[in-house]
């Protein structure tokens, strides 16, 4: 099995995870929350939401059970960042979750790994039992009287919509992976309807290494509204795809530049329910406030049929829709009927102004986020590359993946 | 099924509730052990699980039927699942599902008659990066080519000619 990280050294491989979990746990627990409020993280997991809000949410529920939960379910096509943490920087993102455990009050964490990552649970489990022998779990912590907070592993078993944290909990209730009502949110009513905070396993990675090195450290990384650094999942037509480290902000160019795809005529941005970037749009930054994004791009040469790509994206999520809302079940077949059609010449351009209409309401009338967002890169893909499509010549199946 | 082979599927059972307790949350994690020792979860598994559990059998049919990983149906002893999502796509899948169905002889979706392969499709499993990637039961393979397809195909029919107990180490990571 070759687990690599190719690209530059990443900000965890020097970072100290257990001095940012003692110094978090010498503060006053409001001042943990502050502290991550501060730098201005948001959700390393692909939404965006401020870390530091949603630590102070459950935080400020009363009950004394707790949870919370890492989100290592990585299910997002082409994304594959967390499985290099949680194989090279586990004790981060265990320093990371009992950090938060101490500022919401939880005493019990949870990784939900995914199936697929079956062959980490036990490195995983190795690296929690060192840490109870070391006493950086289980009864008082670091020698902190009262705070006890344990860790254990849970295992996904292959389905994409248990990335949603709602879907996520169902699951690890027992049920199948179907996305809650919202609200309540879990920072309210999550696991076992207990207030939790379900958190991305770099979130949690990030956050200790906030305590170790200060907030104007973090914040000297990236933009205003998109601060601090990121890793980059990145895959396709490149000559050097991996792991990378880079500030928000980067722009696609500069990216695409590192990593050795310079002739990319498109990337999708933030997996299959991302968007998809034409070369015309590379001066456009990587950051929440311009291409939001969970770190995911995919590099399409000069050659890629993108029509392809789109159909590729939509069985995806045909094959992933968990089926309880009819938007996002019904409208992913449509669309995913549609891309045929247009393989074989045969959708009129009628058709093609209602499929934007059926997007649309996908987009306000699903559930949860795969139907709010599993039309989008067949839209964008219609929108820079429609020419492309509308006149090309009928294909054989076959020629879909040039040699 | 046999009566004793269905004690035995009782006792396992019983054996992972009073591990893992008889809540709810220990459902998933039982039809996960069930599935890999008897590679599939018929009927009388399912009944087994739902008396021990206290929760009617089309629950666990319908927790079962919902993850790709835990699918009822019997299937073989090496489950092998080629990713077809984008970046493997462009790193050449088709290449490797052709010679998947030539060297195992089963196309996407069958199992064997002497009950070793089931072949499948699987969606992306971050490796994207390495691609095309498979996996078999839990083992990942990554940058795989067709020639490795046959390597593959013969490490999994070595174990599993082996002995039961080294079979187990020759594929389980
Ligand atoms: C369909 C779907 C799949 C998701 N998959 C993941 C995932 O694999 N990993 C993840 O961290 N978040 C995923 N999310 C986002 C989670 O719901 C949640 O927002 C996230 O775990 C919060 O963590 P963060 O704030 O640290 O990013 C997914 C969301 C949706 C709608
Ligand atoms: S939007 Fe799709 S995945 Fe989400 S709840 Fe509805 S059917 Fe399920
Ligand atoms: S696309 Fe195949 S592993 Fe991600």
């Amino acid at each position: 099995m070759s687990i690599q990280t190719q690209g530059n050294t990443l900000t965890f491989a020097s970072i100290d995870g257990d001095a940012g979990l003692k110094a978090a746990l010498a503060m006053k627990r409001a001042d943990i929350i502050d502290t991550v409020a501060d730098s201005g993280m948001k959700g390393r997991g692909g939404a965006g939401f401020p870390t530091g809000m949603k630590w102070n949410f459950a935080g400020a529920e009363k009950g004394d059970k707790k949870y919370i939960i890492c989100n290592a379910d990585e299910g997002e096509p082409g994304t594959f960042k967390d499985r290099v943490i949680l194989t090279e920087f586990a004790d981060l993102v265990f320093a990371g979750m009992t950090i938060a455990g101490r500022a919401i009050g939880a005493s019990q964490g949870i990784v939900y790994l995914r199936g697929e990552y079956t062959y980490l649970r036990s490195p995983l489990n190795a690296v929690i039992k060192k840490r109870r022998a070391a006493g950086l779990l289980g009864e008082d912590v670091c020698g902190v009287k009262g705070f006890d907070f344990d860790i254990i592993v849970a295992l996904g078993a292959g389905a994409y919509i248990c990335g949603e944290e709602t879907a996520l909990i169902e699951s690890l209730e027992g049920f199948r992976g179907e996305p809650r009502n919202r609200p309540p949110f879990p920072v309210v009513a999550g696991y076992r309807y207990a207030p939790t905070v379900v958190n991305n396993v770099e979130t949690l990675a990030s956050a200790a290494c906030i305590f170790v090195k200060g907030v104007d450290w973090f914040k000297s990384f990236g933009t205003d509204r998109s601060t601090g650094f990121k890793l980059f999942s990145i895959s396709g037509d490149c000559a050097k795809p991996g792991v990378y480290e880079f500030p928000f902000g980067i722009t696609v160019a500069d990216l695409l530049k590192e990593v050795g795809g310079g002739d990319a005529k498109a990337v999708q941005i933030g997996g299959a329910s991302g968007t998809c970037v034409p070369r015309a749009q590379f001066t456009r930054q990587m950051a929440f406030e311009d291409i939001p994004t969970g770190g995911s791009v995919v590099v399409f040469g000069p050659q890629r049929d993108m029509l392809a790509v789109a159909e590729n994206f939509l069985e995806f999520f045909v094959d992933e829709s968990c089926g309880q809302c009819t938007p996002c079940r019904i409208g992913n077949t449509k669309m995913l009927e549609a891309a045929e059609q247009l393989k074989e010449g045969t959708c009129s351009a009628e058709y093609v102004a209602e499929l934007r209409e059926l997007s649309g309401t996908m987009q306000v009338a699903s559930k949860c986020g795969l139907g709010q967002t599993s039309s989008n890169a067949f839209m964008s893909i219609l929108e820079h590359f429609g020419d492309e499509i509308m006149s090309r010549p009928v294909q054989a199946e076959t020629a879909r993946t040039p040699a | 099924m046999l009566v004793t082979q269905q004690e035995k599927l009782r006792a396992d059972v019983t054996a992972l509730v009073d591990r893992l307790g008889p809540g709810r949350s220990s459902l998933i994690p039982i039809l996960q052990d069930v599935k890999r020792r008897h590679h599939g979860v018929d009927s009388d598994a399912m009944q087994i699980v739902a008396d021990l559990l206290d929760i009617h059998p089309v629950e666990v049919y319908s927790v079962a039927t919902f993850y790709a990983f835990l699918n009822p149906a019997a299937q073989g002893e090496f489950v092998v699942r080629l990713c077809r999502t984008v970046s493997c796509e462009l790193a050449g899948k088709d290449a490797i599902a052709r010679q998947l169905e030539t060297e195992l002889g089963i196309a996407f979706g069958e199992t064997g008659e002497d009950g070793r392969f089931t072949l499948e499709w699987a969606n992306c499993m971050g490796m994207c990066d390495q691609g095309p990637a498979l996996l078999v039961n839990d083992r990942v393979y990554t940058r795989v080519t067709p020639e490795r397809v046959r390597e593959i195909a013969a490490e999994c029919r070595a174990a599993y000619s082996g002995h039961a107990a080294e079979r187990k180490e020759g594929y389980l990571v």
